[in-house]
């Protein structure tokens, strides 16, 4: 099966800045991926070129199997709400409606659903709106669009928890009911966890962690204890971070763990919290405290296409 | 956080959407021959990826203790709770008495002295039903 979005070996620098270092990935058709990563990490810059809103330096990219770049064909079957969209200054029925012309699958009843929970009024003026409505217009687009390829980036600014959390249940019962490719970027990882099939991690404009998000539950713990009984336990295994204050210690470890572990933990008297996706990211994407997956190679873990 | 109907974040939740449809099995809750929760609707519940949701469901069927029906859905296989109920009862050795045993040793409590306490346990536990059977009620 051709892979709905495909990158090989794509680069971008701004005069002598690099935004994207030889970037290669492929995202299968019909799941969600979390595009994770730092600010200036690269992330925007990818999104923009999938969405063929600019063009990179070298490298080839294809989305539904054609560059998208002054695509017609693709972009159509494609839609990118970005952080802080720009409208033209119209009403919020107007940018309704001409969604609607340009997207071949929209839905008008989902998109009149999606504006009625997040009190999106039509006749309302987009220059009007507040940031956050703002934003769930983009999402009311995003979603209603119904798009081969959704791409989100960073789509939530000035958005409550309540909004955030129709967004999410929204986008999960939509794309139950009609799957398709979604990639979206976002620093709430721990919230939009659940969502990812699989998540990607740049940083410095590299892809540094290409995972099953699932798979990446449980594969580091933090142990902590006696200082002894945590150097014990995590003797020969590879740690990522290791703190230490008086008699305690608490360590970071990669790697799964068995039921024998789990009983030696308990007999040595450590606890064992496993990492959160977020914690993981955080020691993936260039935590200077933390020794990164390139320079420890901490694993492979389970479902980790290196 | 999220919201996920208790489902926690640190180990895979495929995994965990299998225990809890097992435990639901082994408790009953879910008859043998009775359809389980779709994909997409344990998805929208937990709030989690339908794929994810989906892998949770195929680890329980191949291990037999569900059984899918062609365009219906998937089903609790006949025998699924004895034998799961089969498997805890393995499990309880491990689970339960390996951390007792632990902490009573850590805290001086010998093999007799550890019998005789759950003996004490058990008999107020089973006096406690039967003087109060409005378990549940309003605390005093």
């Amino acid at each position: 099966m051709t892979p709905a979005i495909s990158v090989a070996g794509l680069t971008r620098h701004y005069r002598d800045q690099v935004a994207l270092d030889h970037v290669s990935l492929e995202l299968e058709a019909g799941s969600i991926t979390g595009l994770l990563g730092r600010n200036g990490a690269g992330k925007t810059t990818l999104l923009r070129i999938l969405a063929g809103q600019e063009f990179p330096s070298t490298g080839d990219v294809r989305v539904l199997g054609a560059p998208p770049a002054e695509n017609d064909q693709v972009l159509r079957r494609m839609v990118f709400v970005r952080e802080d969209q720009a409208y033209p200054d119209f009403k919020v029925g107007h940018a309704l409606r001409a969604a609607s012309w340009f997207y071949p699958n929209w839905d008008r009843e989902l998109a009149g659903t999606l504006a009625e929970d997040f009190n999106l009024r039509p006749k309302k003026s987009i220059k009007k709106l507040s940031r956050g409505l703002r934003s769930a217009l983009g999402i009311t687009i995003g979603l209603a669009a119904r798009a081969e390829v959704t791409l989100f980036d960073e789509p939530y600014a000035g958005l409550d928890a309540v909004a955030r959390q129709i967004f999410y249940d929204r986008l999960l019962a939509d794309y139950a009911e009609f799957p398709r490719t979604i990639l979206l970027s976002t620093h709430l990882i721990d919230e939009a966890a659940a969502l990812f099939e699989s998540v990607v991690v740049i940083d410095q404009g590299r892809v540094v962690l290409e995972a099953a998000a699932d798979g990446l539950r449980g594969v580091a713990t933090t142990v902590s204890g006696p200082v002894l009984a945590v150097d014990e336990f995590t003797t020969g295994r590879a740690v990522w971070n290791r703190r230490r204050l008086g008699s305690q210690a608490s360590v970071v470890m990669v790697g799964p763990l068995v039921e024998a572990d789990r009983a030696e933990a308990q007999s040595l008297g450590l606890d064992l919290v496993p990492l959160t996706l977020q914690q993981l990211v955080v020691h993936a994407a260039g935590w200077p405290g933390a020794a990164g997956p390139g320079a420890s190679a901490p694993a492979n873990p389970e479902g980790v296409r290196a | 956080m999220p919201e996920m109907a208790g489902l926690d974040e640190g180990t895979p939740l495929f995994t965990q959407i299998a225990d809890r449809l097992a435990a639901e099995i082994a408790d009953g809750g879910l008859a043998e021959g009775e359809r389980v929760p779709s994909t997409n609707e344990l998805a929208a519940f937990y709030r989690i990826n339908p794929a994810t949701a989906a892998k949770g469901i195929n680890l329980l069927a191949d291990d037999g203790l569900l059984e899918k029906r062609r365009g219906i859905g998937m089903f609790v296989a006949g025998g699924a709770r004895q034998r799961l109920l089969g498997q805890r009862r393995e499990q309880f050795t491990e689970r339960y008495l390996r951390p007792l045993l632990t902490e009573a040793t850590r805290l001086g409590i010998d093999a007799g002295e550890l019998i005789e306490l759950i003996s004490d346990f058990a008999r107020q536990q089973a006096g406690d039903t039967t003087a109060s059977p409005a378990r549940g009620g309003v605390p005093v």
